[in-house]
């Protein structure tokens, strides 16, 4: 068995505040192996952004990570320094965001940028960085690349400054890359080149892929694993035919049903009632218990831990065994 | 086939985004118009949903102002069961037609007073049309707010107190306040969570069922409009490229737009398979293409598509503005 290029073992990240601790990610474990893309889907509000960002050591004070850990490579990375973070972060680990108008600097050419970052981490001279940046961009796909990597972040479109992003994000070869909603500000017909772009160079360099995103049709034809999130706890992670055809856990259910396909005719959509609870008032016992058509007692004292189920664990009662038998 | 309830006629809207005077004194340089919507024609059927997609900039909510009036067109017609909206209605018969169009907002966050009460917020189309008074205007929004899944008493709270969903649930019990025959719903639920979405869109099926409400849907969102629509507009760079009824569209669409932007969405359908990646993006309005403003981006274009600019015809069940179709030349890719 190969070594996970990332591991994460009981992450639990709180924001004190003057009305007490609230938990926005909690007790969240999973792994992604080299070259696997790891779909993170849920709800605003459900931390899964929070993940990414404890994962890339920025979270912002008061928050702070309260347990588990992070591990790159089989290295802890979530207890080291700000100096040996900023190392791994762009050399190890790559970040694309959702708006690659905030992610780049206005006013310094696309060159500078990619120069900077990539003389930042590795030894290269200018001449040769320029060069690597300019491969960089045409392998992203932007034509004239050789041209347009002295123009500025304002004279590309929305999605060139994607593509931008994402070469700015591989310009060091990273292990792994953390997308956080990389195509939500796109229109569906660039949105698609983007994807394309990110899955095809990930592949080409091995790079493993976190794809955090709320857009289940962008995971469905992107990622081989998929983590569902609800309410800062993982509900079900698992391999995406199997929890898209066949989600195990009610809120995944629900999740689907509720999402309008191109292909079927339905009159009504399913429909979860209710919203997610907010981070200060969180049930006691399984976090959707309020929502859930399938609550029993147990639900509303213990609280479900990811169970194995088939081929994916699933934090739902339903599939306890010792509950089965009894 | 009875008369529309809504006839758009060759409407046209373009915005001065010109320099200021001086500049283009010293610039030579000529007044700058940006064609927003550019001759758009359709006509929506009472009780019916009449969707129009399109990407960023292609013209989609231009077009809901201009039917609303919160946009004057600078050409073109819209008509309200025959009678013209641009003319310049005045006095009691514009209010008696407002009363019976109304609009819901993308952004809940933005489109609700966070001073006022909830209560007061859907009150206030009953004030301004003088429908109701006193108590009979309290019993009103309690009976709106119960159509439309919240209690009551909510009436009494601030819009902060409730969530995205609840609020678009505000915004609509405001729409149907003066009880309208048409609302024009602008991207409803893209400010929403998908599960959120889903009780949103159910909401509004059976509102349209109950109250015999006719909607023009506007969204970027294709499976959603699927959902929704009876008939679908696909707008491409304020022009409108395929007029079809909602299964026609995505069985047997005939603009290659249509099929590339089908083609280009994810669907829960497509694990395994990879979606045909699209060429190119969507060019600046600010200087469209001559032709076809497709024509750049389209793998059917010939010097046809670059010189003459397609109009709208019907094609069997659908009515597409492409030389590509008309020619047959679709049926050889």
């Amino acid at each position: 068995m190969t070594q996970p290029v990332l591991s994460v073992e009981g992450l639990t990240v709180q924001f004190p505040t003057r009305r007490g601790i609230l938990t926005a990610v909690d007790d969240v474990s999973f792994a992604i192996n080299p070259g696997e893309v790891l779909g993170v889907v849920g709800e605003s509000g459900a931390g899964k952004s929070m993940t990414g960002s404890a994962i890339i050591g920025l979270i912002e004070p008061p928050g702070r990570i309260a347990a588990g850990e992070i591990k790159l490579h089989g290295e802890r990375i979530d207890n080291v320094s700000s100096d040996r973070m900023r190392k791994i972060r762009g050399r190890k680990i790559g970040m694309i965001f959702q708006d690659p108008l905030t992610s780049l600097n206005p006013l310094y050419t696309i060159a500078e940028q990619l120069i900077e970052t990539i003389r930042r981490h590795l030894p290269l001279s200018h001449a040769d960085a320029r060069k690597r940046a300019i491969a960089l961009l045409d392998d992203v796909g932007i034509p004239d690349a050789a041209r347009r990597i002295d123009d500025y972040p304002h004279q590309f479109s929305g999605g060139m400054r994607q593509r931008v992003v994402i070469a700015l994000a591989l310009c060091a070869d990273p292990d792994l890359v953390i997308a956080d909603e990389p195509t939500t500000a796109l229109d569906v017909s660039v949105q698609a080149q983007i994807i394309d772009v990110m899955k095809r160079l990930c592949a080409d360099r091995g790079a493993a892929i976190m794809l955090i995103t709320h857009d289940m049709g962008v995971i469905a034809e992107t990622a081989d694993r998929v983590a569902v999130m609800y309410a800062g706890r993982v509900a079900e992670i698992g391999p995406v035919e199997k929890v898209i055809r066949s989600a195990a856990h009610p809120y995944t259910q629900g999740l689907m049903g509720s999402i309008p396909t191109l292909s079927t005719d339905e009159d009504r959509l399913t429909q979860i009632p209710g919203a997610m609870p907010r981070l200060s008032a969180i049930p006691a016992g399984c976090a959707f218990n309020p929502r859930c058509p399938k609550v029993f007692d147990r639900c509303y004292h213990d609280r479900p831990d990811p169970l194995p189920h088939e081929d994916r664990r699933v934090a739902c009662w339903l599939y306890d065994k010792a509950e089965a038998e009894a | 086939m009875s008369a529309p309830l809504l006839d758009v006629k060759n409407l046209s809207v373009a915005f001065d985004v010109s320099k200021p005077w001086l500049n283009r004194m010293i610039e030579r340089q000529d007044k700058l118009f940006l064609k927003a919507v550019d001759n758009v024609s359709f006509s929506i059927n009472k009780g019916e949903t009449f969707a129009l997609v399109g990407e960023s900039g292609s013209g989609k909510s231009t077009i809901a102002r201009l039917i609303v009036g919160l946009l004057g067109p600078s050409s073109g017609d819209v008509l309200f069961e025959g009678k013209s909206l641009s003319a310049g209605l005045e006095g009691a018969e514009a209010r008696r037609l407002r009363r019976r169009f109304q609009m819901i907002f993308q952004d809940p966050f933005a489109s609700l007073n966070p001073r006022w009460h909830v209560g007061d917020i859907i009150a206030e189309p009953l004030r301004v049309f003088r429908t109701e008074t006193g108590a009979k205007r309290r019993e009103r929004v309690a009976e709106l707010l119960s159509l439309v899944g919240l209690s009551p008493e909510d009436a009494a709270r601030f819009p902060h107190q409730f969530s995205g969903g609840q609020r678009q649930r505000v915004a609509i019990a405001r729409a149907l306040a003066a009880n309208p025959d048409f609302i024009v719903c602008d991207e409803p639920t893209s400010a929403l969570d998908v599960s959120v979405q889903a009780q949103i869109l159910n909401l509004m099926k059976d509102l349209q069922r109950q109250l015999g409400l006719t909607y023009l849907f506007i969204s970027h969102d294709l499976s959603v409009v699927r959902h929704m629509a009876d008939r679908i507009g696909v707008l491409y760079l304020g022009r409108l490229a395929e007029v079809a009824d909602a299964k026609t569209l995505f069985t047997a669409r005939q603009h290659p737009y249509t099929r590339m932007l089908l083609d280009a969405v994810p669907d829960l359908e497509m694990t395994g398979r990879t979606r045909k990646p699209v060429e190119g993006e969507i060019p600046s309005p600010l200087d469209p293409p001559s032709g076809c403003a497709f024509n750049p981006r389209c793998p059917l274009a010939n010097a046809r598509c670059r010189t003459e600019r397609p109009e709208l015809r019907e094609y069997g069940p659908t009515w597409a503005a492409c030389h590509a179709v008309e020619e047959g030349r679709d049926k050889t890719v």
